[in-house]
């Protein structure tokens, strides 16, 4: 147990382009979190394990694909799957809806804002994306793991222990011991100030 | 003798970021990219440059060749392909370009064959002088860190 409070989170960013990839690869893992990236809406379904004609993870990948996922960050403005496909896909599915989700975009319209909002994203975060954004995100990390953990006390009273044998806690655990944890080495940033040139 | 070099080079690389911010070339987000670089991702901004030039160079070819045929032009792929470099710009902290491709793209939204060109050769230009800064800024940067190693 105390192996799985230690283990860092595990981000799945969604992004069709390279350098934005790069750069929230970059600005997630220099805030401690394990991070996934793909490159579109239906690769990060593939990800999660929930394919178009399935509500649940297919039992013949769930040995493979099942690694939790903590939260999605995603991109709006995508090509084919746009980012509120995905959210809305997400919270359509039984096994996934309770992952946050968190949307990027480039374009500050609160129409497109609201929408999302509405349809259960926790956050809108405005590109470009900046270090100070990713301490937005733990926070609704922990509120949804709380809720889970309520759940599961509650469900505790009334379930027999024994026949609960699939689940994403179990696959976490098992993600643990395939020893998935990533490298926890904390950057140093410089020590100047922004305005200084001096590149580590 | 050569600690005092890597000095030297130290407010040659500063003055020249001045100038690029003063001018409006590169903004605080280009900051951030060197704030992301450290021993675990040592060549970080390298790499995201190199991702941007290369990119960028394709998506200039891709509109000056659909703005080839005054006819036919495809303004709405134009457009796809601004917002593409817009959006790498601003990650990257290149506001200048950035904010010819906002202007650019009101041309071709107005489907303005004549606009376009001319914001075309702005890009083009503005786009060649961030290039070039930039390669001066990164040789300027591996001259001072090989003072600095050999110091």
């Amino acid at each position: 147990m105390a192996v799985a409070s230690e283990a860092p989170f595990h981000v799945l960013a969604v992004d069709d382009s390279l350098i934005d990839r790069k750069l929230i690869e970059r600005l997630l893992k220099t805030s401690s979190f394990q991070v996934t990236t793909v490159e579109s809406g239906s690769k990060a379904l593939e990800f999660l394990g929930l394919r178009e004609d399935l509500e649940r993870p297919s039992s013949a990948t769930s040995c493979q694909h099942e690694i939790e996922v903590n939260l999605v960050i995603t991109d709006y403005c995508m090509p084919e799957m746009s980012g509120y496909d995905l959210l809305k896909k997400i919270k359509e599915s039984s096994a996934f809806k309770d992952i946050p989700v968190v949307i990027m975009s480039s374009e500050n319209v609160p129409a497109r804002i609201n929408r999302c909002l509405e349809e259960g994203a926790e956050e809108f975060l405005l590109k470009p994306v900046k270090l100070s954004d990713m301490n937005k995100l733990r926070p609704h990390i922990l509120k949804g793991k709380s809720k889970e953990d309520q759940q599961r006390s509650n469900s505790n009273n009334t379930i027999d222990f024994s026949t609960i044998n699939s689940g994403s806690r179990n696959n976490k655990r098992k993600a643990n011991e395939e020893g998935l944890s990533p490298e926890r080495t904390r950057p140093r940033f410089s020590n100047n100030s922004t305005n200084s040139l001096t590149v580590l | 003798m050569l600690g005092m070099g890597a000095g030297r080079w130290e407010e040659d690389m500063s003055r020249l970021l001045a100038l690029l911010f003063h001018q409006g070339v590169l903004d605080e987000h280009f900051m951030q990219l060197q704030q992301l670089q450290d021993e675990s991702s040592p060549n970080f901004v390298s790499e995201v440059i190199s991702i941007y030039f290369r990119e960028s160079e394709k998506l200039l070819r891709n509109i000056r060749t659909l703005l080839l045929d005054r006819e036919c032009t495809d303004y709405k792929k134009i457009g796809v392909y601004l917002n593409h470099l817009m959006g790498s710009s601003s990650s990257i902290g290149a506001n200048l370009v950035r904010n010819v491709c906002v202007a650019f793209r009101a041309a071709s939204e107005h489907c303005n064959w004549a606009g376009c060109l001319r914001s075309l050769a702005v890009l083009e230009h503005e786009y060649c002088y961030l290039k070039n800064k930039l390669h001066e800024l990164f040789q300027v940067y591996y001259i001072q860190t090989i003072c600095m190693h050999s110091s």
